[in-house]
């Protein structure tokens, strides 16, 4: 449950501006407004500049919202885990309905804003991934199964389809590839954090895979995750989208996630650094900023020459 | 009205975090109207002046 107000925040608030960003998450909001911009960019079509900032900065507050929410709502989890102990409200300077507010109104503000500006479906799809992100995902998946990030990952692949709707304002398989290799990139992602944070979920009571499944068994889904990853990745390349650059660099990138994830699966029980977690979730993040770069860079020098 | 002994004095980090706030929320602001106001020419162009008078 969320925390109640008497539990944290003096009465007069010190909360500074940099704390109510903080609520958005913003290293989660560089990833989304990164793959809403390819996926913005790829769409066929054309869409003025300033409309196009618009839907971004849209996009972006409101995941940024989603964020204020999620926070808001798993204020007692983080105040358990090291990670999150210094977040605003486990830390004490927002009050957890003040974050409440925060996050409603701006998913508001994010939604009307993108459907009178830019088009209603990308707006719909946006309101879409805030209730899945935050009510889904946040109330509901994450303390009941250990399936929780597979589930709630499609909240962060939708950035991708959201830029390409404010585009077409329609939908097509090129977006829904783009929403696959985020979807399958965020088990092998989280699952290496929790391999290696799994103390920290295990007295926050989250039912994340290594506490509930154990070690090996994440391990090998990992592994097999990785693959499906790989070869996700290589999708824009064999349906035609992106060329040889892109399909020579999603095989590169593809091979190392593996051989990182492999590293992972043959782990074995008396390892408690995890150093080869710990790698593969630093090389995680890399991959798909890479990835989505390398396609955005092909496609760019394509439309330019 | 308002007893002396019932007010408060606001400490400094107080009176800087509200301060901060108030800033932070009026950039906020204006920039929101420039979104309005440049998304409104984006998207109608010269069509904001073809309207009844």
């Amino acid at each position: 449950m969320a925390m109640t107000d008497d539990m944290a925040a003096p009465v007069i608030s010190e909360a500074t501006p940099r704390d109510f960003f903080n609520l958005l998450k913003p290293r989660v909001m560089s990833l989304v407004v990164f793959t809403a911009f390819v996926g913005l960019y790829v769409a066929p079509g054309s869409i003025s500049p300033a409309i196009a900032a618009i839907a971004i900065l849209a996009i972006a507050i409101g995941a940024g919202a989603s964020g204020a929410l999620n926070m808001w709502y798993d204020a007692d989890i983080d105040a358990v885990m090291g990670r999150t102990a210094l977040r605003p409200i486990p830390a004490g300077r927002v009050a957890p309905r003040e974050a409440l507010a925060f996050g409603v109104i701006l998913s508001g503000f994010s939604v009307v804003m993108l459907g009178l500006l830019v088009n209603w479906l990308s707006a719909g799809l946006l309101a879409f991934t805030i209730f899945f992100y935050a009510i889904i995902y946040t109330m509901w998946l994450k303390r009941l199964t250990p399936q929780n990030i597979v589930i709630g990952g499609a909240a962060g692949a939708f950035p991708p389809v959201i830029g390409w709707a404010a585009v077409t304002n329609s939908l097509a398989l090129e977006p829904l590839v783009l929403f696959l290799i985020i979807f399958l990139w965020t088990p092998p992602h989280f699952w290496a954090l929790a391999l290696f944070k799994a103390a920290d979920y295990g007295r926050a009571g989250v039912p994340m895979m290594p506490n509930v499944a154990g070690n090996r068994s994440t391990q090998r889904q990992i592994l097999v995750y990785s693959v499906l990853l790989a070869a996700s990745g290589m999708l824009p390349f064999a349906l035609g989208y992106n060329g040889p650059v892109y399909g020579l660099a999603a095989a590169a990138l593809g091979l190392v996630f593996i051989r990182n994830a492999w590293a992972v699966e043959t782990m074995g029980p008396e390892d408690k650094a995890m150093a080869p977690a710990k790698k593969l979730f630093g090389y995680s993040i890399f991959y798909l900023f890479a990835l989505f770069a390398v396609l955005l860079a092909e496609r760019v020098v394509i439309d330019l020459v | 009205m308002v007893r002396p002994e019932d007010q408060i004095e606001l400490t400094p980090a107080q009176k800087r975090a509200r301060r901060l706030r108030n800033v932070a929320l009026a950039l906020v602001l204006a920039a929101f109207v420039v979104i309005v106001y440049v998304g409104t020419w984006a998207k109608l162009g010269a069509n904001i002046l073809n309207r009844p008078l």
